[in-house]
């Protein structure tokens, strides 16, 4: 059995899956079942100041391709958040995932999170800039422009010791530009990859937009080659790690998105084409086609792509 | 794994007929045949522009649901007619089990909790099962759907907090003396979460499988968002049917359960 054993900021991995945010983890026990699914770490549901509600329903519409959806970031606030998370205690890290409005809120944020101290025990901070279809938040407040991007990074990096994953958008020109500004104020790595949009589903009966925000995020396979150009593409020219993350939904995906440079992948919407065992699917799938291959571990096919290109 | 091709479509279909049950719940009749829905399944009932919401399926011909009016989605819902159209997505869940071996069944249905009590107890008929059913409500005027059921039913009873109507007291004062005192194979509860915690409770006390309807602020409807959880299940995609056992390993099961936010509050 070829190996998927990888490394996270000085943490070993049993496989580079990684639970994208927003996603099951709403809950500390849905957290663990993930683990126990499969994930080689997980993120949870993004945190913010205040407790939200989340946009009214339809909050995600089935459509030919892919997942349309606009939750709204659901959750409880931070302070009630970390009370979840609080006190980790599975082998697989914890990626705390945040939401601001602006660069003060993502520093109480961070300040926030760094006050729990080791009681926490999360492994990284995720930082989201990229939700295409909540005001205030993400592309929808120009948060995914590099000046934003390098803004955002060093007021976390000014407040917490936690290694920073900054999560940028497919949907906005300019990523490489965006992962080199997060990598110069500071981030450890860029998690590529959001829902793509926004997008709009109508249903021609009531001549209505079907979700209830009216547009909202697409994923699932139909958004991978733009996950896996995006990862392509910064892999190429800024040298901190990425997380590749988009249309991730079997073991080939995730091969093809560590070919383009992906040094772990995110997974979210497998889970509703495969359940809650996506997370193992594709593990085993991954490991059975590095086996065939003649591979003995994930490292050897790690950002292949590039080295293949050079040659040609 | 779930095809591109089969996708669940957002079906908008026209009222057949709208029964007024009683000061709070109508009843709305669909002309659709759902052939796909099973007893315990619900649909996301949407209405444009004000939102979207779980609702049980009380029959899957003509497609049926129960609506009380509790908020501004269901108050729109109580505006509709026949004729006008209703739009909706689903079925989703695990519906209920009815065993191969199973004969005689016990349901229970407390205040409009009867619902999908009635769809079963339908089916279950059909299949020639014995059915024994209680249906309990605050009042008198909270029973509803009894007529339906009792069509469907060998024995059937009513009881009610102030004991307008039927016994006074709660469901489980009917439903422990029949299963005590007929053979019952397998009991069902759909109601207010404590009559249920003591539906399995009692069942549990007898060495009787049961299986109970649990409900949770519901957004995707399709397991991915997570905003249903009861301790790691999933009351869209892992429920909303649970075994009697499973609930009781549930520690929120009858205390707790999470707002829209997530927050875990009280019952």
């Amino acid at each position: 059995m070829a190996s998927l054993e990888c490394e996270f900021f000085g943490r070993k991995l049993k496989n580079p899956i990684i639970l994208a945010s927003g996603v099951l983890g709403m809950t500390r026990e849905s957290l663990e079942r993930s683990c126990n699914s499969g994930c080689g770490t997980v993120t949870t549901k993004s945190l913010s100041m205040e407790p939200r509600k989340g946009h009214e329903g339809p909050n995600i519409v089935e459509t030919e391709c892919g997942l349309l959806n606009a939750m709204g970031y659901p959750n409880p606030g931070i302070e009630e958040g970390l009370k979840e998370f609080s006190g980790w205690k599975r082998e697989e890290p914890l990626i705390i995932s945040i939401v601001g409005k602006d660069r003060k809120e993502f520093s109480a944020l961070a300040e926030t999170i760094e006050n729990q101290g080791d009681e926490l025990n999360a492994s990284a901070v995720e930082a989201v800039l990229s939700c295409p279809h909540t005001p205030g938040y993400g592309t929808m407040a120009g948060q995914g422009a590099a000046e934003s991007v390098a803004d955002i990074t060093s007021a976390i990096k000014e407040n917490t010791k936690l290694p920073l994953i900054i999560k940028l958008s497919p949907s906005v020109p300019g990523v490489v530009k965006a992962a080199g500004a997060a990598r110069d104020a500071g981030a450890d790595a860029i998690n590529m990859g959001n829902s793509l949009g926004p997008g709009m589903k109508i249903d021609i009966h009531r001549k209505m937009p079907v979700l209830g925000f009216g547009m909202g995020g697409l994923s699932g396979p139909p958004i991978k080659p733009v996950a896996v150009r995006c990862v392509y593409d910064i892999t190429s020219s800024v040298d901190i790690p990425v997380i590749g993350t988009g249309g991730i939904n079997a073991g080939v995906d995730a091969i093809e998105m560590m070919m383009a440079g992906a040094s772990w992948t995110g997974v979210g919407t497998a889970v509703y084409y495969r359940g809650p065992e996506a997370f193992d699917l594709i593990a085993r799938e991954m490991n059975v086609w590095l086996d065939m291959y003649g591979y003995s571990s994930i490292d050897e096919i790690k950002g292949a792509v590039h080295e293949e290109i050079r040659k040609h | 794994m779930r095809k591109f091709e089969n996708i669940k479509p957002v079906y908008s279909r026209k009222v057949r007929k709208v029964i007024e049950e009683n000061y709070r719940v109508k009843t709305i009749e669909i002309e659709h045949d759902m052939r796909d829905a099973l007893p315990g399944q619900f649909l996301m009932v949407w209405v444009p522009g004000e939102g979207e919401r779980p609702m049980s399926i009380g029959n899957s011909n003509p497609l049926t649901i129960s609506v009380a009016s509790v908020g501004k989605v269901s108050s729109k819902l109580h505006e509709l007619r026949a004729g006008d159209m209703v739009s909706y997505r689903g079925p989703f869940g695990r519906p209920f089990r009815i065993p191969k071996d199973a004969k005689s069944m016990l349901v229970i249905g407390g205040g409009y909790g009867v619902v999908p009590m009635y769809f079963l107890a339908r089916v279950a008929k059909q299949n020639g099962m014995g059915v024994y059913s209680v249906v309990g409500g605050k009042t008198g005027k909270d029973i509803i759907w009894e007529k339906q059921l009792f069509t469907v039913s060998k024995e059937a009873f009513i009881t009610t907090d102030d004991g307008s109507r039927g016994k006074k007291g709660t469901v489980m004062i009917e439903a422990e003396w029949l299963i005590g005192e007929k053979k019952i194979d397998q009991v069902y509860a759909c109601g207010p979460e404590k009559m249920m915690l003591a539906a399995a409770k009692v069942c549990h006390d007898h060495g009787m499988p049961c299986q109970v309807s649990v409900e949770r602020h519901m957004k995707c409807g399709v397991g991915i968002c997570g905003s249903c959880d009861i301790n790691g299940h999933l009351c869209c995609q892992d429920g909303p049917v649970f075994t009697g056992e499973e609930v009781l390993s549930m520690p929120d099961f009858g205390k707790r359960k999470r707002d829209a936010s997530g927050k875990n509050v009280d019952i």
